[in-house]
């Protein structure tokens, strides 16, 4: 479990997030959404201890962050798996050295052990055949998938995805989401993504929080997202056709 | 106020560089790949350098003495002294602040651009070991790219001499042996190493902090190859100051 009491950080004066407290569940697949520019990224930044920020408390199943020592932030980080928003593949490696790369420097397997864990998690991202191209050679779903089997590939205790579906079609996004829920129900971890996609809420969403110009909105889940009275959380969900169809048809149903 | 700080983060980074080490089996391959890149990489270039500009070095000392009571040896010596004591070590060193330099800064750059130096901290790795201490270990090697330039110099100095008919190879090799002063190649090689120091650090500072996208990765690479040559044009005469006065 993550907890995270009123976290606030600026950049050069300016006030991005504004006193931010939740906490992210355990086997949770936890749902960071909001519009573009709400924040998302440098919120979760600030959880991985990659932003510094003025004021609040961030701590990993009652191990508070800031108060770590430089080796013990490094040694829960290696229980650490992140996705960037823009994948952050090595490019001087291969796409499967990519994945390898957290074997490699934190476990003690063999060199054959390694190549079969790396081809599980490329198998289980729909990569099959891509154990050899460069980052740059692949597409930009590629490259995200490459960055989630990257992430998983050591078995994470806390897993992190900034928008991890963005880019992909529909059909992968789902395959995404699903293996992301999957993996957190198989190994029992702290998951937290950031997303924007309304699909990967009804997918996945078993804990939502609702960021807007920095502040907490809202808190709930998939079920109660729909529920909501809340303005500023109904005027997002609904904001395409097909959600204010959908919207349309629950009210008529309803009476 | 602002100078002491970066000063201050340079030297942070330096201690930082050393904690933590990054598993050996990884790091021998990251250093087997920086001396390809930053040594091997650069031996064609200085090689070429280093022949003809001691053939220029040669031609002008020759032309400049047409004493007659002047001795023909001192051709050759004028070389030997203007190719060891500064030509190699430090006009080298310029040329691999361009070359070595830009390359250390603009590939750390782009890493720090597209969010792999966070990656790595993130994954728990100390990411200012696993990038810039193979660097450094490779640029101990960097000696041996200076004793080639000398030795290059020395030959193209000679050729230049024997073909342009400034002097004979007899006189050039008398020239290039008299007075030898064994300490000028130790403070030769203390030079180098000071430099080889400033060469992994100074550029990996500028691409390991810089801030922005991909047009400052282009400004980094060229604000490091100044800083890095200032330093080196400094610390040349402070230890020339300190080691032959
Ligand atoms: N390094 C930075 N320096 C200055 N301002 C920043 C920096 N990073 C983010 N910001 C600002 O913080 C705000 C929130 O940005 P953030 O990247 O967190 O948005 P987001 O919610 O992730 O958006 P998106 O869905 O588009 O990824 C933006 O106004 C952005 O300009
Ligand atoms: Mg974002």
């Amino acid at each position: 479990m993550i907890e995270v009491k009123n976290i606030h950080k600026s950049f050069d004066g300016i006030e991005v997030l504004k006193g931010i407290s939740t906490t992210f569940d355990k086997g949770k697949t936890n749902l960071i959404i909001g519009q573009s520019g709400s924040g998302k990224t440098v919120f979760i930044k600030c959880l991985l201890g990659l932003f510094d920020y003025e004021e609040g408390c961030i701590s990993y199943d009652g191990k508070i962050f800031s108060q770590l020592s430089e080796d013990e932030k490094r040694n829960l980080r290696a229980d650490i798996g992140m996705v960037f928003q823009g994948s952050a593949l090595f490019d001087s490696m291969t796409i499967a050295e990519n994945v390898m790369f957290p074997l490699k420097m934190f476990t003690k397997q063999s060199k054959s052990e390694m190549e079969d864990r790396v081809d599980f998690v490329l198998k289980r991202v729909n990569l099959i055949d891509a154990h050899k191209k460069m980052p740059s050679e692949a597409s930009g779903g590629m490259q995200k998938r490459v960055a989630i089997a990257r992430a998983i590939v050591n078995k994470p205790m806390y897993l992190f995805c900034d928008e991890p579906n963005s880019g992909l079609d529909p059909k992968t996004a789902i395959i995404i989401d699903n293996l992301i829920r999957e993996i957190t129900d198989e190994y029992d971890i702290t998951t937290v993504i950031n997303s924007h996609d309304m699909n990967s809420v009804m997918e996945i969403g078993e804990k939502i929080v609702f960021l807007k110009d920095g502040l907490k909105a809202w808190e709930g889940s998939k079920e109660t997202i729909f529920k909501t009275d809340n303005k500023v959380v109904t005027d997002f969900v609904y904001s395409s056709e097909l959600m204010k169809k959908v919207r349309q048809m629950y009210i008529e149903e309803k009476q | 106020m602002t100078y002491l700080n970066y000063i201050g983060a340079y030297f942070l980074m330096i201690a930082e560089m050393f904690r933590k080490p990054t598993k050996w089996s990884v790091m021998k391959q990251l250093i087997l790949k920086d001396v390809d890149d930053l040594i091997i990489g650069s031996l064609g270039i200085v090689a070429f350098i280093s022949f003809f500009v001691g053939g220029v070095v040669t031609i002008q000392t020759a032309l400049n003495i047409d004493n007659p009571l002047i001795p023909k040896y001192l051709v050759g010596f004028a070389t030997r002294q203007s190719v060891i004591l500064e030509f190699a070590p430090t006009f080298i060193s310029i040329i691999m602040a361009g070359k070595v330099g830009s390359f250390i800064t603009s590939s750390i750059g782009t890493m720090r651009v597209t969010e792999q130096i966070d990656a790595l901290e993130v994954m728990g790795i100390n990411s200012l070991n696993y990038l810039v201490f193979p660097k450094f270990i490779a640029l101990l090697l960097y000696p041996f790219v200076i004793s080639i330039a000398m030795f290059l110099g020395i030959l193209g100095g000679m050729a230049a001499c024997v073909y342009g008919g400034f002097s004979s190879l007899d006189d050039y090799i008398i020239g290039i042996q008299t007075d030898f002063t064994p300490f000028h190649i130790t403070y030769a090689f203390i030079k180098t190493f000071v430099f080889a120091f400033i060469l992994a650090t100074i550029p990996s500072y500028h691409g390991y902090f810089m801030k922005g996208g991909a047009l400052e990765v282009g400004k980094a690479s060229t604000t490091s190859f100044v800083w890095t040559s200032v330093v080196i044009i400094l610390l040349n005469y402070i230890l020339t100051q300190m080691l032959l006065s």
